[in-house]
């Protein structure tokens, strides 16, 4: 279940992929995932983390925080809709997480609404000067906290206030450039429909990011699974197999998504 | 020859090795309180052994409860239940057990064996599947095929030993088939001694 199958590369395929491997690589600490990532999330990447409500995506993101924090990498968290004192409730679940880890200051949680307000970004739609205050700000942050990994929870939300395809992608440009010169991995929260036929709001984010994980609800006979799939990821050889995660106490587990010989199950969101 | 004793022929199998216990429907009870002695009381009840089992055909409490009656410590088992959700059957939730909502959820029984083996890591562990024709019932055959070679391969390579209960009858002659290519040996609980 944690040597999953799949497209990674293994013994001599790894040569044929020698090149992209030798990329240095952000652990995210979930084991299925580096596993299938070539041992992680190329470092400096930007990565949208995309799906429908109930799929886990937050929840992903937050072990992702937590076990970068334990390994010395600290992290912010950036939310748009969720009050950081419940998210950091929620973490108390998890055996993985350590209050000390926000105590101490490697796991920090800011809520952007504050920051809207501190900033006088109070219009519904931001213009582009106000875009470019914000994306100031958030690199701002990253620097001067010496952040290496960053989760917006979420993206959808922002891109609510910068409502030009032209100006997301933008902007998105411009976060992903920034970040990854300061070698900040970054998970970008993607909030879908069911039916989506897509992996985020605007149809433009995905083309700008340098990886989708796509995470939905499957349906079997009735039941519903959660299933992950890494839908694109540059600088590695990912597999494109779908996995079905657990999201326990200890973190996320996952093991390959049975299909049966008839093609096993359909998609609900 | 005489008949081999079921505990001493799991002791002696290489770790990771995979096993169908065979049962004869009539006969059914005490080949399975034979099975249940050797595996958690006699193979179970050794030092650092643990076992994980896989209920399917009865509720985790049921066979909680004949635990019980074996002498069994808590902290030497702990369950998958697959079933009582299905039988509405919740009301008092095991505290060694983790409950999946339907045995038709397969990747989630493989992923909650998963977490039991890491929350509680032990030098040997036993992994117990009761029942193959249970899972049967509930899942097309292409399906389980594949659920048995990925869980089986993965818990060889974890040296975790596993014993799959079977029912044989006529009917479950495509269950033994299937069972027979993933398993290492099989060992017929009639003709063993117990």
């Amino acid at each position: 279940m944690e040597t999953p199958p799949g497209s990674v590369p293994v013994g001599a395929d790894r040569e044929l992929a020698s090149s992209q491997t030798s990329l240095e690589r952000c652990k995210t600490g979930i084991e299925g995932l580096d596993s299938i990532l070539e041992g992680g999330i190329p470092r400096g990447n930007t990565v949208l983390v995309a799906g429908s409500v109930g799929t886990g995506k937050t929840t992903l993101c937050l072990e992702f925080l937590v076990r970068g924090a334990e390994r010395g990498e600290r992290s912010l968290f950036l939310s748009v809709t969720e009050a950081s004192k419940k998210l950091i409730q929620n973490l108390s679940t998890f055996d993985f997480f350590r209050p000390e880890l926000v105590a101490d200051g490697s796991l920090v949680f800011v809520d952007l609404p504050l920051v809207y307000r501190k900033l006088g970004l109070e219009r519904e739609e931001l213009a582009p000067e106000e875009i470019d205050i914000l994306l100031r700000t958030i690199c701002g942050l990253v620097r001067s906290l010496g952040i290496r990994r960053l989760v917006l929870d979420s993206l959808t939300s922002l891109c609510y206030r910068i409502r030009r395809d032209e100006q997301i992608r933008d902007f998105l440009l411009r976060l992903g450039a920034e970040l990854s010169a300061e070698s900040c991995t970054s998970l970008l929260v993607s909030e879908i429909g069911p039916q989506a036929g897509r992996y985020s709001a605007h149809g433009v984010e995905e083309a700008i990011v340098d990886g989708v994980i796509l995470l939905w609800n499957s349906r079997r006979m009735g039941d519903i699974l959660r299933v992950l799939q890494i839908v694109k990821m540059r600088g590695t050889s990912h597999s494109r197999t779908q996995y079905v995660i657990e999201l326990t106490p200890i973190g996320m587990l996952m093991a390959p998504h049975m299909k049966g010989a008839r093609g096993g199950s359909e998609g609900v969101g | 020859m005489p008949p081999v004793d079921i505990a001493d022929r799991l002791r002696a199998l290489p770790l990771g090795s995979a096993v169908a216990l065979k049962l004869d429907p009539r006969e059914y009870a005490d080949h399975y309180f034979a099975v249940l002695n050797a595996t958690l009381r006699d193979v179970g009840a050794e030092a650092n052994n643990h076992t994980v089992y896989v209920a399917v055909t009865n509720p985790a409490s049921f066979v909680w409860s004949l635990a019980q009656a074996l002498d069994v410590s808590p902290d030497r088992i702990s369950f998958v239940d697959a079933i009582s959700h299905l039988m509405m059957n919740f009301a008092n939730p095991l505290a060694n057990a983790t409950y999946v909502e339907s045995p038709r959820a397969l990747e989630e029984i493989m992923l909650r064996v998963e977490y039991l083996l890491r929350r509680y890591p032990h030098p040997r562990t036993t992994v117990v599947i009761d029942s193959v024709n249970s899972l049967a019932i509930h899942n097309p055959p292409e399906l389980l095929s594949e659920f048995f070679h990925i869980l089986l391969s993965n818990l060889k390579t974890r040296q975790v030993l596993t014993l799959v209960l079977e029912t044989t009858d006529e009917e479950a002659a495509a269950i033994d088939q299937m069972l027979n290519l993933v398993v290492d040996e099989t060992i017929d609980v009639a003709r063993a001694g117990r």
